[in-house]
């Protein structure tokens, strides 16, 4: 596979107060991402997330370590050329109408005239700002704002693009033309680089995730990966269960069965335990219902890591 | 070609402000009333409005070079609008550079308007065209292009309000800055004298541009003193640019 970012040992100290005290910000960042991929970023306020963005676009410079996008060293202007950028909360020339920020973003990459103009086209009908491309940003609504804000990040037609919490301040139905958006970056094979504080927008969209909690990469991997070596349990339902099989069930479980009106409720705590169970069960005549593993969601991983990191 | 794209962001941002025209017209009025003012004085119409003219012209020059200089970095700090721009493929320095020529170049159509009314009025007053006139509005101009690279300067690390203080202040201690050098050869002891030399030498000379007098009242000029001016005009903005593209290239936009 292919790595787009590779982040190496990446540090960044902040002077804060009044006595300038050096504060280390990011704890020697590792951590790589292979094209193709939706990487999603989390970690609570403060976690440095943003300083992470901000490191890889340029905004801040390294006080350690290195990082390379699409093979470019990081300090290497060229790297940007095809990457593409969504700040957090954009804000952008507000006496500029849509259209001339459009324009003067695809002039800082360089385009000629007439791609500018094809692109124009395509992303402000992409992003549903037609109509509202003549009008000055100032009169622009939040929501519109993160629009042409993803508009921008993709005039360069960019192979990564890294979005600084792309849902914040959009309503559902922003976040849904969003999350669209994003999956068919996706399939158009970009790389996709995110941070968020929207847990199930993250579930739904991300193949791999890392969680940043006080400057410090916790937990880096795939989805379900992450989720499966937290499953809580696994429930299995069951009709025409006979006594001896329910006092072998209650033995087996974590939890008396529970006897409801579609059949009984047994909670096992593996799978070995539900292969036991399902042996016993078809021994005995009884109808599998149905078995469902209790996953832990993402946001109970999440707000496990966050809290055990707490001093 | 990139430099360019922000020069004109920067252009048009200025042109789309309210200030600019706030600024303008008051220009336009006070260098229209030398007119009325000229009446009331008996042959003396012509050097009445050049002188006014002149001044009200450096003036309010001077007021656009400070109020958008001291924004033009540290406001897209501020507004964070600098982060969309720093991310694309462009060099800090492009986009100071650009920040800076953006600014020149409203400057150069605002202060252009004023000079060519004060060329007119003066047309119309004494009935000839005196050209030594734009040659002062172009000396002029020179002092407002060091003003605008200070003002970029204290941008690039300093808040506006911080900032317009420190442009103001060598704004006006560069306009003196050749009294200053008088003083220290004719009165100050030999540490005071040094201390001043030293000022003298880091700060603006401002009043090397200062022609308007000669070409009020009709005075040769020395063809090289002008030359020499222009020269250290040039060479002082460069010098200034340069810090504080060094400044910025190091600068964390957090």
């Amino acid at each position: 596979m292919e790595p787009v970012i590779e982040i190496r040992g990446l540090c960044k100290d902040f002077r804060v107060g009044f006595w300038r005290r050096r504060t280390r910000i990011l704890h020697a960042l590792t951590l790589t991402v292979y094209r193709g991929e939706i990487f999603g970023y989390l970690g609570p306020n403060g976690a440095g997330k943003t300083t992470t963005i901000k490191l890889l676009t340029g905004l801040i410079l390294p006080t350690a370590g290195s990082a390379r996008l699409l093979g470019r060293d990081l300090t290497r202007i060229s790297a940007k050329q095809q990457i593409g950028f969504l700040p957090e909360n954009p804000y952008f020339y507000d006496y500029l109408t849509g259209r001339e920020f459009l324009d003067l973003c695809g002039r800082l990459f360089g385009l000629a005239a007439s791609v500018r103009r094809e692109r124009m086209a395509r992303l402000l009908r992409l992003t549903q700002l037609e109509e509202a491309a003549d009008r000055q940003l100032r009169k622009y609504s939040k929501g519109m704002l993160q629009r042409l804000g993803l508009a921008q990040a993709l005039i360069n037609d960019p192979r990564l693009v890294i979005l600084d919490e792309p849902m914040s301040g959009l309503d559902p139905l922003g976040r849904k033309a969003m999350r669209d958006v994003i999956l068919q970056l996706k399939a158009e094979g970009r790389t996709i680089f995110f941070s968020s504080h929207i847990l199930p927008d993250v579930e739904v969209l991300c193949d791999r995730i890392g969680i940043l909690v006080g400057g410090r990469l916790r937990d880096v991997g795939r989805l379900e990966e992450i989720l499966k070596t937290h499953t809580d349990s696994i429930e299995l339902t069951l009709q025409r269960v006979s006594p001896a099989l329910l006092t072998f069930l209650r033995d087996l479980a974590q939890v008396p069965p529970l006897e409801q009106p579609d059949g009984v409720l047994v909670r096992l705590a593996d799978e070995a335990r539900l292969d036991l169970a399902l042996r016993a069960a078809m021994a005995a005549g009884a109808r599998v219902m149905g078995v469902v593993p209790q996953r832990v969601t993402l946001e109970e991983h999440f707000l496990r890591e966050v809290q055990g990191s707490t001093p | 070609m990139k430099i360019a794209a922000i020069a004109l962001n920067t252009f048009r941002e200025a042109v789309r402000d309210r200030i600019l025209y706030t600024i303008l017209v008051f220009a336009l009025l006070l260098i229209g009333a030398s007119v009325i003012l000229a009446t009331l004085s008996i042959g003396q119409e012509g050097k009445i409005v050049k002188d006014l003219g002149l001044a009200s012209s450096s003036l309010f020059g001077t007021f656009i070079a400070i109020f958008l200089g001291i924004g033009l970095v540290s406001k897209e700090i501020e507004r964070r609008t600098i982060y969309a721009i720093v991310a694309k493929p462009i060099y800090r320095f492009q986009f100071l550079l650009g920040k800076y020529i953006g600014l020149v170049l409203t400057l150069l159509v605002t202060v252009g308007v004023m000079a060519l009314l004060v060329a007119g009025l003066a047309f119309a007053v004494d009935g000839h065209w005196t050209p030594g006139l734009l040659l002062a509005a172009a000396l002029d101009f020179l002092v407002l292009m060091i003003v605008t690279a200070v003002a970029i300067l204290f941008s690039t690390f300093s808040t506006p309000t911080l900032s317009a203080m420190f442009t103001l202040a060598v704004f006006v201690i560069g306009r003196l800055s050749g009294d200053l050098r008088l003083f220290a050869e004719q009165f100050a002891g030999p540490g005071l004298r040094q201390v001043l030399e030293g000022m003298y030498l880091i700060l603006p000379d401002l009043s090397r541009f200062q022609i308007g007098p000669q070409v009020v009242h009709g005075l040769p000029l020395g063809r090289a003193d002008v030359l020499v001016a222009v020269a250290y005009g040039l060479a002082y903005t460069l010098f200034l640019l340069l810090v504080a593209i060094g400044i910025f290239e190091r600068r964390d936009f957090k």
